[in-house]
């Protein structure tokens, strides 16, 4: 399995840390993104038309939405991750997997705006990737109410990891995540998953301080 | 605050590689400018309908605002025609200018930031190293400075013990050398250049010259932004925003004491864009 990779992107970040989750390996290709817009050159427009990365890439089977990678993953590595024990738990995984995409949009390009000087409206960016943050932030504080964690079923899932990265990465476009807190504690048990990789901007959980009530290890 | 010492340094504007012949709009110390490549002559940079100085080096255009009294610093071990020159390409952060040099020039964060990558948080100590203010050249040194490092380049196989040189030559710019896993004996070059746009916004160039045959470009371009956006969101929340020259404003430790020769230098010369100079 090859993925066609940049270690900025939070699109290519999604099917590396479900994949580390998964404890599959897969093959990395660095494309020069920024500054070299490989993802732009003749060689990866043949395998991608739209112009975009990842690309995943298993044999004859080549894929470019990086949603459908996550679900070929998890359909062949670890079913549990497709949550999709019965019709609600499958519509509403397809719910938050398209939902992804608007914060690629918005939150991302508000990022790739404020960080990487590509060209784009960063106010309305900002406040669509806002609307999208308060929709999340109250899925979750509702999911938090009914004793659930994540966004669909009792363990994390697929959507949980299309939407994760962007959100995280809000800030970098300027947009913080302090108004959100059910957001951040489901980064926070995303975060504590094991197998968890971090990506630049997103840090990984150091230890806590230690418990100040312990018994001294003998 | 724009002194005589602000204006009249040398700044980056864009890469040599990706200017524009229609011109691309930036900002230099809080004033637009206009970055315009060349097909066969040398590029310009325009502010305010004013040619401005312009040099080419290091894969970058630079120019000034004022009137520089000397050359643009040189790179002499950068030179060596083995070594890979890589254009890194541009990262914004909402930071001061200061505070991406100050940063770059500092080890104890390695541990926490950039973890099993630069430092391991098993290895936290920062050894005692030296620190001068070579007036001849008018520069920041610190050498000797050693550092355990699981993977300190993209050259290294695992874990070694560093050795780093770092050096201030301008205000918005450091060079670091550093241990040269193929070559023992060589150093690698890696710099940062920092164009202030405003005193707390600046776009920072990262630029390398390595020996490193084993790579490619690409993967040296990635792991050199890996490194640097994991600075990146810690840079833009540090406080205050602006770097403290007053001696009273924080309290340093030995680790520190690059971070000590620095702002004293740059007091020393006035220069202030970016920087506190009372305690708020």
């Amino acid at each position: 399995m090859i993925l066609y990779d940049y270690i900025l992107s939070a699109s290519c970040y999604k099917v590396r840390l479900l994949a580390s989750l998964l404890g599959v390996e897969l093959q990395l290709r660095p494309v020069d993104f920024h500054p070299g817009r490989e993802h732009q050159g003749a060689e990866l427009l043949a395998l991608n038309p739209a112009g975009s990365i990842p690309i995943f890439v298993d044999g004859d089977l080549v894929l470019t939405e990086s949603a459908a990678m996550l679900t070929y993953l998890a359909a062949r590595h670890g079913p549990d991750w497709l949550a999709d024990a019965d019709a609600r738990a499958t519509a509403l995984q397809q719910q938050w997997l398209a939902f992804s995409h608007r914060l690629t949009a918005e939150l991302g390009g508000a990022r790739l705006v404020e960080m990487l000087h590509f060209n784009g409206d960063l106010k309305a960016l900002q406040s669509n990737g806002i609307a999208a943050l308060r929709e999340l932030e109250a899925a979750l504080f509702a999911r938090r109410v009914a004793g659930g964690t994540f966004l669909v079923g009792d363990g994390p899932s697929i959507g949980d990891i299309a939407c994760f990265p962007y959100v995280a990465l809000a800030p970098d476009g300027s947009i913080s995540l302090d108004p959100y807190p059910s957001i951040r504690i489901w980064m926070r048990a995303l975060r504590a998953i094991p197998g968890f990789i971090e990506m630049p901007g997103i840090h990984r959980l150091h230890e806590l301080a230690p418990d100040p009530f312990a018994e001294a290890p003998s | 605050m724009t002194t005589a010492a602000v204006r009249n340094a040398w700044y980056p504007v864009g890469l040599l590689s990706g200017l524009s012949l229609d011109g691309k709009s930036s900002l230099l110390l809080g004033e637009e400018i206009t970055v315009f490549g060349s097909r066969d002559g040398v590029p310009e940079v325009e502010s305010g309908g004013r040619a401005l100085p312009v040099v080419q080096r290091f894969g970058h255009l630079w120019t000034s605002l004022g009137y520089p009294g000397k050359d643009l610093f040189t790179i002499p071990e950068a030179d060596h025609p083995d070594r890979t020159l890589v254009d890194v390409g541009v990262v914004r952060v909402k930071c001061s200018p200061l505070r991406a040099v100050e940063n770059f020039l500092d080890i104890a964060h390695f541990p926490f930031v950039h973890t099993d990558i630069l430092g391991a948080e098993s290895h936290p100590e920062v050894r005692d190293y030296k620190v001068e203010i070579r007036d001849e050249v008018d520069e920041v040194w610190a050498t000797k400075v050693e550092f355990y490092q699981p993977q300190a380049a993209k050259s290294a196989g695992g874990g070694i013990t560093t050795e780093y040189m770092y050096r201030v030559p301008a205000p918005t710019c450091c060079v670091l050398y550093k241990t040269c896993p193929p070559r023992p004996g060589e150093w690698d070059v890696i710099a940062l250049f920092v164009q202030p746009l405003t005193e707390d916004l600046c776009d920072v160039w990262p630029w390398m010259a390595l020996f490193d045959e084993d790579s490619t470009l690409t993967e040296l371009i990635h792991f050199q932004q890996l490194i640097f956006v994991q600075d990146r969101s810690i840079l833009e929340n540090q406080i205050p925003k602006r770097l403290p020259l007053d001696p009273a404003m924080e309290t340093p430790t030995r680790a520190d004491l690059t971070s000590v020769a620095y702002r004293r230098w740059l007091k020393r010369q006035s220069y202030t864009y970016g920087a506190q100079l009372v305690a708020e």
